[in-house]
């Protein structure tokens, strides 16, 4: 069996994240997603400080690790220093490198994060940008939205921006010699090889339960898949 | 023994010779707020802010949804660092709230783990030929609001109060999450005591509500708000603000972080389109302003320039309560004139 608590330890935010629980359990009365879903970070801290590998796998093919909405208000309570949401992104990576994330419904909306924001990141150099947001995704942005993205241009112009061109100021186009730059980053620090496995792994899934996953998320059926939760 | 208990709720802020950094979700949803910010700081304050045209994503949202690796976000600040460094400042000014805890995260771990700091530094420079140096100073934008708020006092032509009845405007702040909860000492009045929003609510003539679920997260949650499937979560933990604000009646909501000032504009409006609830008496919502648009109101800009138009709950009823004159005809056109057409209304909130 994979040595997963040694991998952990690796993960600088493992070390920073857990000290000694004493299982007061503030974190999990301070945590919105505690309040939200059937989520128990002080039970993460728990199981973590058994070092039983065999129950830090079952965490990494749950749900329980995806309900985090990383807001680190565990953060500021913790009478002992520890952070919950720290231990969190350290278990999502190794969840994601080992490929277990396909294990959990949760697990598996990765995939739709790195097909929206992981490439926005690395094709236009933004995680988010107006002319990205597809409002079939967003009905709760409101007519509104619809009229400023069908009228972007001349909106975008009155209030200062710089709208897809190259130069200052906001929603500019970032040029390609800055977009090479990321690029090379994220080529030397892991960030692509952890894309890969994303996507490795999700369409491992994808054909294991015969749903089709093409690269454009409008003809994706397993996208919709894990945005929707078809479960 | 003199008392000095508030000194840790005092953060030093950098007083001229600003780097802006841009925020992905400022820009998309309130561009005319990062306009209005650069142009209070270089018109109305005479001080000076660098606009750097190579920035990009500090790559926050992709970190906190997992999908991107620590030592990549960190080799992505460190060029923006290197941004920094090839200009005479060396004070950080972030746009964004989470960007502003991260790269406070990510400044700490360095400090603990300088190995860290070394690896970072070998990365960016195999990847892109580029060093750097760390900031003297790194602040939000809105801590350089509240740095400048009686300075900025003196030019505005209105204040927050009702012109009818004289009474100080009634407001809700939101610092949000990122701002303090994750290092308090670098967050002015800390997580228990928030401060930034709120001094400048006072200095203006306002008045703070201190509601019940004042310091609860907006329900952002990355990737809690990113997957549809889970935007039940988001929604459900800015309701649970709204619920608790409700009886005190704010006359508007401020907010520090770009996201959460979008959260809570749209949510009100879902909430209004699926239960049929609005959080105020006359079924219109609550407006949510983001600071840039408060301080550029207030300074007597155009609020259409400002980019008020785009908040899916109007903002005119707040204006009408301070007596700052708009011409609605004007709220729909683009910088020629244009006249452009006007966004749908929705069924359950009077826009």
């Amino acid at each position: 069996m994979i040595d997963y608590y040694s991998l952990l330890r690796r993960d600088i935010r493992f070390v920073e994240g857990l000290n000694a629980c004493m299982n007061c359990g503030v974190c999990t009365a301070i945590c919105p997603a505690a309040e939200f879903y059937n989520y128990d970070p002080r039970s993460i801290c728990n199981i973590l400080m058994t070092k039983d590998n065999e129950k830090i796998e079952h965490l990494l093919k749950t749900d329980s690790i995806w309900y985090c909405g990383q807001c680190l208000s565990c953060k500021t309570r913790c009478p002992r220093g520890n952070v919950p949401a720290l231990l969190i992104s350290a278990l999502r990576h190794l969840s994601q490198v080992t490929g277990l994330f396909t294990n959990s419904e949760k697990g598996r909306q990765q995939y739709a994060i790195f097909k929206t924001i992981g490439e926005n990141i690395i094709n236009t150099g933004y995680c988010i940008h107006l002319a990205l947001i597809n409002l079939k995704l967003h009905p709760e942005q409101g007519p509104v939205m619809v009229w400023y993205k069908e009228n972007a241009e001349d909106v975008t112009d009155l209030l200062g921006a710089n709208y897809n061109k190259l130069g200052e100021g906001a929603l500019r186009k970032i040029s390609q010699d800055n977009l090479d730059e990321l690029k090379k980053i994220f080529n030397i620090t892991g960030g692509t090889d952890l894309y890969n496995s994303i996507n490795k792994y999700s369409k491992t899934k994808a054909k294991e339960l015969n749903i089709n996953c093409e690269d454009t998320i409008e003809n994706s059926a397993y996208f919709f898949h894990v945005f929707l939760s078809k479960e | 023994m003199e008392k000095g208990y508030w000194k840790d709720y005092q953060k030093a802020i950098a007083t001229d010779n600003y780097f802006y950094e841009r925020s992905c979700i400022r820009q998309t949803f309130f561009p005319g707020s990062e306009n209005a910010f650069i142009k209070i700081i270089r018109e109305e304050l005479g001080l000076k802010i660098i606009d750097d045209k190579n920035l990009h994503t500090c790559s926050g949202i992709g970190y906190y949804s997992g999908i991107v690796p620590l030592e990549t976000t960190m080799t992505v600040i460190a060029r923006l660092f290197s941004l920094m460094s090839e200009t005479s400042s060396r004070n950080f000014v972030s746009s964004c709230v989470t960007s502003f805890g991260l790269i406070n995260e990510v400044l700490d771990m360095w400090e603990h783990f300088p190995e860290k700091l070394e690896s970072t530094r070998y990365y960016l420079k195999e990847a892109t030929g580029r060093s750097f140096e760390l900031p003297h100073n790194v602040a939000h934008s809105s801590d350089i609001i509240y740095l400048h708020r009686k300075a900025l006092k003196k030019k505005m032509i209105y204040s927050l109060v009702n012109k009818k009845t004289g009474e100080p405007l009634r407001v809700v702040e939101h610092i949000g999450c990122h701002y303090a909860k994750i290092f308090p000492q670098h967050g002015v009045g800390g997580a228990e005591f928030p401060q930034v929003l709120a001094g400048i609510i006072k200095e203006w003539g306002g008045q703070v509500i201190d509601y019940p679920e004042r310091r609860h997260c907006c329900g952002f949650g990355f990737r809690q708000y990113l997957i549809m499937a889970n935007r039940g979560y988001s929604i459900a933990n800015s309701k649970k603000k709204f619920e608790s604000m409700k009886p005190y009646k704010p006359d508007f909501i401020i907010s520090n972080c770009p996201g959460c000032s979008m959260f809570m504009d749209r949510w009100q409006y879902t909430i209004a389109e699926m239960e049929g609830v609005t959080y105020d008496d006359e079924q219109k919502g609550i407006p949510v302003l983001t600071y840039e648009e408060l301080t550029g109101i207030l300074l007597g800009y155009n609020p259409w320039e400002l980019g008020l138009q785009l908040h899916q709950i109007q903002c005119e009823p707040l204006l009408d309560k301070i007596g700052i004159p708009y011409i609605i005809d004007k709220k729909y056109i683009g910088k020629s004139g244009k006249k452009l057409n006007h966004p749908l209304k929705p069924k359950n909130i009077i826009a």
